[in-house]
């Protein structure tokens, strides 16, 4: 799958977006101002973000941030380009007064973001609208949030959350955060804490300390806590964390066994996960309300990371029990299993589409890792990059990006983060203050 | 005497850079280094030493990609580990399982599991009973050697069989 755009064919960019369209077997309209993600190739569609008016001094700082914001979030997709403000010809400076088209029509701006911001009895008000510009009209209704100050780069996420839904079709990605491993220190002394942020990097905040081991974080179905495996009891354990509170613990103690990869399912009520006993590990499923376990597999082979799909009746898991590690499917209640991944290599991590079309893996073949896609039979594999070491997808709340995380060779490796959209463009790296592994994408905030 | 006292006394005895290993590598058990134990001398030359087991004897054993099989040559130094373990009967022991860092993060765990599984087995098949022997594995997050070529991959494929004292119970 790629990308492509419908584009309006009245501007001085008319013959290279034409030609770009035909080439990827897109068909160039007229029509409403739209980007449609599916086939081709993308030429990113222009906007125009002016900083948002203000009515106050105190209010001023607030329009230009949340402005450069949206404009990021938009950028950062691949799908749009934004047009420097120095270019723009006509200002606004008043939210509710028309628009002048043909001003921003000059510039060959498709997309035309305004926004007023207030602050109002200690809350900040956040209006917008957004224009088709070659129409002539605005697209869908103004809308307006309101909240504290602190939260505005929430609101500036909620406005191009919108932007990018009236514009694709699609759900937006951008009023998120990642948990992940925030990881210092050498290869052979490394330090991991779990961190949580926004999807984009901003607001860094630390769960834990570097005290023990930890791995793989995943949020809950409504983002409010995290299972985690720590070895701050010795032997790998599976504990659970309130993101508000920052309180965890321990949900399975075996004496003798290890407990690690969770995942919730899709109600937030079960857990699925591996228990290793005598040195075999196998996958269980943990009922929150109750502590009750369930054991799902049983053979002599390493079955680990299951994901549920996202209706919750089945699980995807990866099992050495063919001889090397490949994808299988069960039911969400055990039983025969399905082998899905058949191409060379070894494949592990897989972890459901929110969209639940596609699972996402981590690929080994020939020395080189890869994170890929496929579809929930197994068919139609598409490797999405390739590096010295990539692992661990997770998907954005939209399911039409994939967070990872790449380490680099040898002795003075280090580990980030990446994402890339599903048809394997716009690979590009995510902020962090130190190294970054296992990241996890929550829903999208309420 | 707890645990971890006498985890201290043997790290500061062995003053190697294993010494974390002793200490399961877990830095919720960090301990007091300068504490008031009674420090047992002894060197690789005294057989009945931790030192003597780690250096003379060999606590690890190394594995091939993806393996959990002992080779020739693990299978020895493993029926040596036996042979102190039943002479020294006062030790108990955790046996690490790691893996390198070609593999997933999850599979690693599992695998290292399998590794510390197989040696665990074998030193109980020589007699040595399963109570005084437990496992962990660390899978590919502690690996001793840091560099991205097989040389340092297959010294990290590993099981490192850590000593502790058992008289405690």
């Amino acid at each position: 799958m790629t990308l492509f755009v419908r584009m309006f064919l009245v501007s001085l960019a008319v013959p290279l977006l034409l030609a770009a369209a035909t080439s990827s077997g897109a068909q160039a309209q007229s029509g409403p101002l739209r980007i449609e993600i599916t086939e081709g190739v993308i030429e990113p569609l222009p906007f125009a973000t002016p900083d948002f008016v203000a009515d106050s001094a105190q209010a001023a700082q607030f329009g230009r941030d949340i402005a450069r914001v949206i404009a990021a979030n938009l950028t950062g997709t691949g799908l749009f380009r934004e047009i420097a403000p120095s270019a723009f010809i006509s200002q606004i400076s008043d939210f509710s007064a028309p628009v002048q088209y043909a001003d921003w029509k000059a510039i060959n701006a498709q997309a035309l973001i305004t926004g007023g911001v207030s602050l109002q009895g200690g809350q900040l008000v956040v209006q917008f609208r957004l224009y088709d510009v070659f129409s002539n009209a605005e697209l869908g209704s103004g809308l307006q949030f309101a909240g504290p100050p602190e939260g505005w780069r929430r609101m500036a996420h909620k406005v191009a959350d919108a932007v990018y839904s009236r514009i694709t079709g699609e759900s937006g990605y951008f009023d998120s955060r990642v948990v992940f491993v925030s990881e210092s220190g050498p290869k052979n002394d490394r330090r991991k804490r779990l961190a949580i942020m926004d999807y984009d990097g901003a607001n860094v905040q630390y769960l834990t300390d570097a005290s023990s081991i930890v791995l793989a974080p995943r949020f809950s179905p409504t983002g409010d806590r995290v299972l985690y495996t720590s070895y701050e009891g010795g032997a790998p354990r599976i504990y659970v964390l309130d993101v508000g509170s920052v309180q965890r613990r321990v949900l399975e103690q075996q004496d003798g066994a290890m407990s690690f990869a969770p995942r919730f399912g899709p109600d937030g009520t079960t857990v699925v996960y591996s228990l290793t006993q005598g040195g075999n590990t196998d996958i269980f499923k943990l009922d929150l309300a109750n502590g009750q376990t369930q054991r799902l597999t049983s053979a002599p082979s390493i079955e680990t990371a299951p994901s549920f799909s996202p209706d919750g009746s089945r699980i995807v898991f990866e099992s050495d029990r063919s001889g090397t590690q490949q994808l299988y499917v069960m039911p969400a209640n055990g039983g025969e299993a399905q082998r899905i991944s058949f191409g060379q290599g070894r494949y592990g991590t897989p972890v459901w589409s929110p969209r639940g079309d596609l699972i996402a893996f981590t690929k080994q073949n020939r020395g080189r890792f890869h994170i890929g896609v496929m579809r929930t039979d197994g068919s139609e594999e598409r490797l999405l990059t390739a590096s010295f070491l990539d692992e661990g997808p997770t998907w954005a709340p939209n399911g039409r990006v994939i967070m990872f995380a790449r380490e680099t060779r040898g002795a003075q490796g280090s580990v980030s983060l990446y994402s890339v959209d599903i048809t394997g463009r716009n690979l590009r790296p995510v902020p962090t203050p130190e190294g970054a592994s296992d990241p996890a994408w929550s829903p999208l905030q309420n | 005497m707890t645990y971890l006292s006498k985890a201290a006394m043997l790290c500061a005895m062995l003053a190697l850079g294993a010494c974390s290993n002793a200490l399961g590598q877990d830095d919720t058990n960090a301990v007091d280094l300068n504490g008031t134990g009674n420090f047992v001398a002894g060197s690789p030359g005294d057989p009945t030493s931790p030192a003597h087991f780690q250096q003379v004897v060999g606590d690890r054993v190394f594995f091939a990609v993806d393996q959990s099989t002992l080779s020739a040559e693990a299978q020895t130094i493993l029926a040596a580990q036996a042979t102190w373990l039943l002479t020294n009967s006062d030790f108990i022991a955790t046996i690490e399982g790691h893996a390198d860092e070609q593999g997933t993060r999850e599979y690693n765990i599992a695998l290292g599991a399998r590794r510390a599984t197989a040696v665990r087995e074998f030193l109980v098949s020589r007699g040595i009973p399963g109570s005084r022997l437990s496992i962990i594995s660390y899978g590919k997050e502690r690996p001793v050697e840091i560099c991205s070529d097989e040389a340092c991959y297959a010294k990290n494929r590993r099981s490192v069989t850590v000593l502790a004292s058992g008289l405690t119970g």
